[in-house]
């Protein structure tokens, strides 16, 4: 799988990582669209099913104790808390000081059953990507959910707006500077 | 012992009784408590639980749930309450005839439990006065039949949350039981919101 790609996508791909089975791809913004048309269309990959799409927030990750610890940071969490250490560091399309999101899609073939994961890492400045409703229209309410919990737009969407939240609410609660429990009620007391 | 109260009474002198008429209406209220579960969360499947044959709500004349307000006598908030939900659970409240009494079922009605977030009302007493709070994650079925039963007295015993609930200050007294917890404006009518944070309302164009 990860092979095809790296045959047919070597300009859009920043890096690629197998994990137990997980292929996974960083990708350029600029190539999502047209990759994901391929990864669709394409008799020999055959991708029709979008499982899943959904953003990170790297904020803070590794930055502070309190944050996710990588290999380089000991964790403050007991051994049963800790993740398990990854093989590799990731490279980023942006720099860490303006790196900050990354847009995840996972795809799945119910012709030739396997898996793949792609990241978009998107700059805290400009947390845009391509909307991919024109290719699965699944991805309509996972892209407004997006949109609603951290904040990044999607050029072409037909109709952007907030899913889970109601429409009165300022921010993107999952943005890791939205402060934990700021509340915004409809109704009641403000604290 | 003496031999007049030996033996079955003679039910040719005991054809009348005297009561209190709220007295008698309590007593008669308490046994047939037409409740109105607003189940959102997990405490749902235990508050199923309760309502199976074998812990048998219909004791207490709760068997019976009607699922519009307007026929509800006790509204059971059963689960977490976001802050997208308030105002619906709210409206819920407002549309009760009176009397009404309404029932906080775990700990996040009670107190937003373990949810400190951007989305959780921190207990539903913030938006409307509660009479019976029963504790637990979820309560196990006994807890809730205890506070059935703390209900009932209370039923047979005072008028429920609505005439002293919202005076002409808009502050209800029952609002706040908390200690600690400040007294809060209390939004009143069906549409508690602001008019300037009303949203317009598209049915269609959740596509
Ligand atoms: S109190 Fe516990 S069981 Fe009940 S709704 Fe909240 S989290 Fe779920």
């Amino acid at each position: 799988m990860l092979q095809t790609l790296v045959e047919r996508f070597p300009q859009f791909l920043l890096k690629t990582s197998a994990y137990r089975g997980q292929d996974t791809a960083v990708i350029k913004r600029e190539g999502l669209l047209e990759m994901a048309g391929r990864l669709r269309d394409d008799p020999g990959l055959q991708c029709d099913l979008l499982m899943d799409l959904t953003a990170v927030d790297y904020l803070k990750y590794g930055r502070s104790l309190g944050s996710a610890p990588t290999r380089s940071t000991p964790s403050p969490l007991p051994y049963y808390m800790k993740p398990k250490p990854t093989t590799e560091i990731w490279e980023r399309a942006v720099s860490n000081e303006t790196y900050r999101f990354d847009v995840v899609y996972h795809l799945f073939s119910s012709v030739y059953h396997h898996r793949i994961r792609l990241h978009v890492p998107v700059t805290a400045a400009d947390p845009v990507v391509d909307s991919l409703t024109s290719l699965w229209a699944g991805a309509n309410w996972f892209e407004r959910e997006v949109w609603d919990l951290f904040g990044i737009r999607f050029t072409g969407h037909p109709n952007l707006r907030r899913i889970l939240m109601y429409d009165e609410f300022q921010g993107h609660p999952l943005r890791k500077d939205y402060p934990v429990n700021k509340r915004q009620p409809l109704i009641g007391p403000t604290t | 012992m003496n031999a007049q109260m030996s033996g079955p009474p003679d039910t040719t002198k005991l054809n009348w009784m005297t009561t209190r008429l709220d007295a008698a209406l309590g007593w008669a209220r308490k046994f047939s408590i037409f409740q109105y579960p607003f189940v959102t969360a997990c405490c749902g499947m235990e508050y199923m639980a309760t309502a199976t044959s074998h812990y048998d709500m219909d004791r207490f004349g709760a068997g019976f749930p009607r699922f519009s307000p307007r026929q509800a006598d006790v509204l059971f908030v059963v689960g977490t309450i976001s802050h997208k939900m308030a105002p619906v659970l709210r409206r819920v409240y407002d549309q009760m005839t009176e009397p009404k009494w309404v029932v906080a079922f775990g700990v996040c009605t009670c107190t937003g439990g373990f949810y400190d977030n951007y989305a959780t009302v921190m207990g539903i007493d913030t938006i409307m006065p509660v009479d019976i709070y029963i504790p637990g994650c979820p309560p196990r079925p006994e807890n809730v039949l205890d506070g059935l039963i703390k209900l009932q007295e209370k039923i047979a015993t005072e008028p429920g949350t609505t005439p002293k609930a919202w005076s002409a200050t808009g502050v209800p007294e029952d609002a706040v039981r908390r200690p600690g917890r400040p007294p809060t404006e209390m939004p009143t009518g069906p549409s508690a919101r602001p008019p300037e944070l009303h949203a317009p309302h598209r049915p269609e164009s959740h596509l």
